[in-house]
């Protein structure tokens, strides 16, 4: 995050002194972008916590946990496409589920749904790509975390 | 311009409204599960975000200025084959972020003349094979797991980004400026 930060801040100087103007340009529209998408994506959130809320982490990791075989995958890729759990979260919470048990396909699966898939920022996508691609988007990738699953369960 | 904005967010907007009036009350007559809402969840994800989003805004408003159309069409347009690919791919490897991160990248590199198929292998890629996430996957699950789940995934998002531009190829599809 600081890098980011601090590779920012080296572009903006260094575009600033190549072009004052542009860089004012790009600047204005960047901002304007973010303000006319922050409203869906702070509104994301507030769905995403609420669900967080009434369906806990520990509640996730149960039913992973006992589910298994077709209905385990089918659970493990439809949690991880409603789920919006950040990367540092997820990994510790993947590597905990391997460790009571569960299989690593599903493993592969819930992950794989949880970075690809994303249901509640739906909302957010449309807005770039339009309904339907979105739609269509979010369908091929969860069919390919469960065919990515089946791929790695021939290997444990 | 603020009528237009206020319309355009109608939901979102009623949404935000209910949740600070919710929030409110449940401190007011200390309501657990608001509270519980507000501050384990809602308030860590606006931390995550409010710092990441607008730098990353900036930086692709800047992108806008300076990068050159012919360039970005010529490496990772129409007609880029097999090396436009692996230039994506390698583009995504290095980004950071959550996936709504990556949808202006994809406006972007929409506007510079990247092809609908690169688009797509590119957010294919940037959700499951970028660097600073497989260093946490092979941290938590293992070498074996990181590198099987990356063999099979890179395949899968290049085949996902060719139906994709078959599908909507024809058809004046675009990337909107939100």
């Amino acid at each position: 995050m600081q890098l980011l930060i601090a590779f920012a801040v080296i572009a903006i100087i260094i575009s600033f002194i190549a072009d004052k103007r542009k860089t004012l340009d790009g600047l204005k529209k960047g901002m304007m972008m973010f303000i006319n998408l922050l409203p869906a994506i702070i509104s994301v959130l507030i769905l995403v916590s609420i669900a967080l809320f009434l369906m806990p982490q520990e509640l996730i990791i149960k039913y992973l946990g006992e589910e298994s075989g077709i209905t385990g995958y089918i659970f493990a890729a439809t949690a991880g496409s409603i789920a919006l759990i950040p990367g540092i979260v997820a990994y510790p919470m993947a590597g905990m589920l391997v460790q009571s048990g569960v299989g690593y396909s599903v493993i592969a699966v819930f992950m794989t749904t949880l970075m690809m898939v994303g249901f509640f920022t739906l909302p957010i996508e449309i807005k770039f790509f339009g309904k339907k691609v979105s739609l269509i988007r979010n369908l091929l990738f969860f069919i390919a975390a469960l065919l990515i699953g089946s791929f790695i369960s021939l290997f444990y | 311009m603020m009528k237009q904005f206020i319309k355009k967010n109608k939901i979102s907007l009623a949404i935000i409204g209910n949740f600070l009036i919710f929030t409110v009350l449940s401190f007011l007559f200390d309501y657990q599960p608001g509270n519980t809402i507000f501050r384990e969840h809602f308030f860590q994800f606006l931390k995550e975000m409010i710092f990441f989003l607008p730098v990353m805004f900036i930086l692709i408003g800047l992108g806008d200025v300076w990068i050159n159309r012919d360039k970005v069409e010529k490496h990772i347009g129409k007609d880029s084959g097999l090396r436009g690919i692996i230039l994506v791919i390698l583009l995504s490897m290095a980004q950071v972020g959550p996936l709504y991160g990556a949808f202006p990248v994809t406006y972007l590199l929409w506007k510079k003349g990247a092809s609908i198929r690169n688009i797509f292998i590119y957010i294919g890629a940037f959700c499951t094979i970028k660097i600073p996430m497989l260093a946490f996957e092979i941290g938590f699950l293992g070498w074996k797991f990181s590198l099987l789940r990356t063999a099979v995934s890179i395949p899968a998002i290049i085949i996902i980004g060719i139906v994709m531009e078959k599908i909507i190829g024809k058809k004046d599809f675009e990337i909107k400026q939100p």
